[in-house]
């Protein structure tokens, strides 16, 4: 009886603590969220104003942007061009056999790849690609204690190591989402000409797309690249131990921006949903 | 004067070309080391031998530790998915079409590729963590020299277990966001629960919820090949095992989205 209840009690005690673990997390991610918008426009005491931002190396912001940008370039064209081309040939091949017009296929596609499908997939990609990179970069400069070095050399590491990055990824992740939706809607097109004898001139209209969708595809990707860069720099600065901390720390970068890519969109599409439904 | 401007843009010009073939050189050495593993894998799979209690602990670790990720990105994707129909739905006024569109591309695409992408965040990269700590702590070595196959005794069970584990989650996934699906189809457009039920088994057949399972194995097995590769083939402490767990990910990523591509056009 008491070892049963002792059990039990156990258990009660574990799930507390996994709550006030995620809360504690919550509360920190969103401090850092914070502290990283003051990091990216703060200027050092007694510095005029105009002539140097925050605790940034020089140049680490366009470095990043290579970093972020240009190195992701190759991974996005394969990943977003093979979904397209998947998603092309799974809607003409189930549109085939209910009604057999394929006319609609083009332009419904870009209007859903503009409004969630390509910031979406493009954000996933990046929180993998950039995601990981940034956790097990911070992460590995924690546990060798280089971290410690920068606090005590009087610099912020959240200035010094997720500022940069941040800006980096805020726009990057715009210029990669829009290169990513290229790729996707050309191969896609590319795959209904060829699989399907799909006229190139029907797929390629975008009559359909709406102020609406551009709008809602923007502000997800915007929130997309401010939330990827923020997860993954707070898991790497929470990295504790050597090896091991590093790779559970990488892990759960890739997963919490994964998830809050996720999240991020079934919140967005669904007020999106409430005020189209409003309009007409 | 001709002497001082022709190198620099001999060299303007290579610069591209070496960047480009070396990242070709990589990516096939890369692709070569993942083969080499996959046909070690598959020798100690004929017959099968392998250290069973070590197989029973990875399929907890990775499968059921793995359930509340798994099922809280399908119960989401499910309601966008429902979401997005929903805009069409507004439109056209086509509310029996609702369970059909989330269905089909639950069950087809979304469902198994985003499941695998979680998996392979969650688990292939904890994995290839863990690999790489053993070795660079070479542990790996210490089997060796008791006369232990690593690749019998550490990658063979990962390997079997991810691609079980990860077909058993996809089944989970799939009935979580058809569930999640009804649930918001209901609270967001008004739908009733049959409506959305019988769009989804009227329209849709066994051959489209098996075509989403078959990914889902061939993924598993291609998370765990690149995972396990990784995790063996890191260089260079603690810097050297967070770059492994990124290049991991990201080659699970490219080989998730070039399988599926390949098995849509190969399945029924």
């Amino acid at each position: 009886m008491s070892e049963d209840s002792r059990s039990i009690k156990q258990r009660v005690e574990r799930v507390g603590a996994a709550v006030l673990d995620l809360f504690l997390a919550g509360g920190q991610l969103a401090r850092t969220f914070a502290a990283t918008w003051h990091g990216v426009f703060r200027r050092p005491n007694g510095t005029p104003a105009g002539t140097k931002r925050g605790q940034r190396p020089q140049g680490e912001v366009a470095n990043q942007m290579y970093v972020v940008g240009n190195k992701s370039l190759l991974f996005i064209a394969v990943t977003l061009g093979f979904i397209g081309m998947v998603m092309v040939f799974q809607s003409c091949l189930q549109l085939e056999r209910i009604t057999g017009d394929l006319s609609q296929v083009g332009p419904e596609f870009l209007k859903l790849l503009i409004q969630d499908f390509g910031p979406t997939i493009t954000a996933l990609m990046i929180a993998t690609r950039v995601g990981a990179g940034i956790a097990a970069e911070i992460g590995s400069m924690v546990v060798t204690e280089q971290v410690d070095a920068l606090r005590m050399s009087g610099v912020t590491p959240i200035d010094y190591l997720i500022a940069p990055r941040f800006i980096a990824c805020v726009v990057m992740g715009g210029v990669l989402t829009v290169f990513g939706v290229a790729i996707a809607y050309l191969a896609g097109g590319l795959t209904a000409w060829s699989s399907f004898d799909l006229n190139p001139r029907l797929f390629f209209d975008p009559s359909r797309v709406r102020f609406f969708d551009l709008a809602l595809g923007l502000i997800k990707t915007a929130c997309y690249s401010m939330a990827v860069p923020v997860i993954s720099g707070f898991c790497g600065l929470r990295a504790r131990g050597s090896s091991e901390g590093v790779g559970a720390a990488t892990t759960a970068a890739v997963i919490g921006s994964s998830l809050a890519v996720i999240v991020l969109n079934f919140i967005i599409s669904g007020v999106g949903l409430m005020l189209v439904g409003r309009e007409p | 004067m001709s002497g001082a401007t022709v190198p620099p843009r001999r060299g303007a010009l290579r610069a591209p070309i070496e960047a480009f073939g070396g990242t070709a050189m990589h990516v096939a050495r890369e692709a070569g080391g993942i083969a080499i593993l996959a046909g070690r894998v598959l020798r100690c799979l004929v017959p099968p031998s392998m250290d069973g209690r070590e197989l029973v602990r990875n399929m907890y670790r990775m499968g059921n530790r793995s359930v509340p990720i798994v099922a809280l990105t399908a119960f989401f994707v499910g309601g966008i998915m429902v979401i997005q129909a929903g805009m069409y739905v507004r439109q056209f006024n086509a509310a029996g079409l609702v369970g059909w569109g989330a269905g089909y591309a639950i069950f087809r695409e979304i469902g198994p590729v985003l499941i695998a992408l979680m998996f392979s965040g969650r688990v292939g990269s904890n994995n290839t963590a863990e690999l790489g700590t053993m070795t660079v702590t070479e542990q790996l070595d210490g089997l060796r020299a008791l006369a232990i196959d690593p690749i019998r005794y550490l990658i063979v069970p990962r390997v079997v277990a991810m691609m079980v584990m990860l077909f058993i989650l996809t089944v989970v996934g799939d009935l979580v966001s058809i569930l999640g699906g009804m649930l918001f189809s209901s609270l967001l457009l008004d739908l009733e629960y049959s409506t959305f039920y019988y769009s989804l088994i009227d329209n849709l057949n066994w051959t489209d919820f098996v075509h989403g399972l078959v990914k889902s194995a061939v993924f598993g097995l291609s998370i765990a090949l690149t995972s396990c590769y990784f995790g063996v083939s890191v260089r260079g402490g603690a810097t050297g095992v967070g770059r492994a767990v990124n290049a991991a990910v990201v080659a699970a990523a490219v080989s998730i989205m070039l399988l599926d591509f390949f098995l849509t056009y190969l399945l029924p």
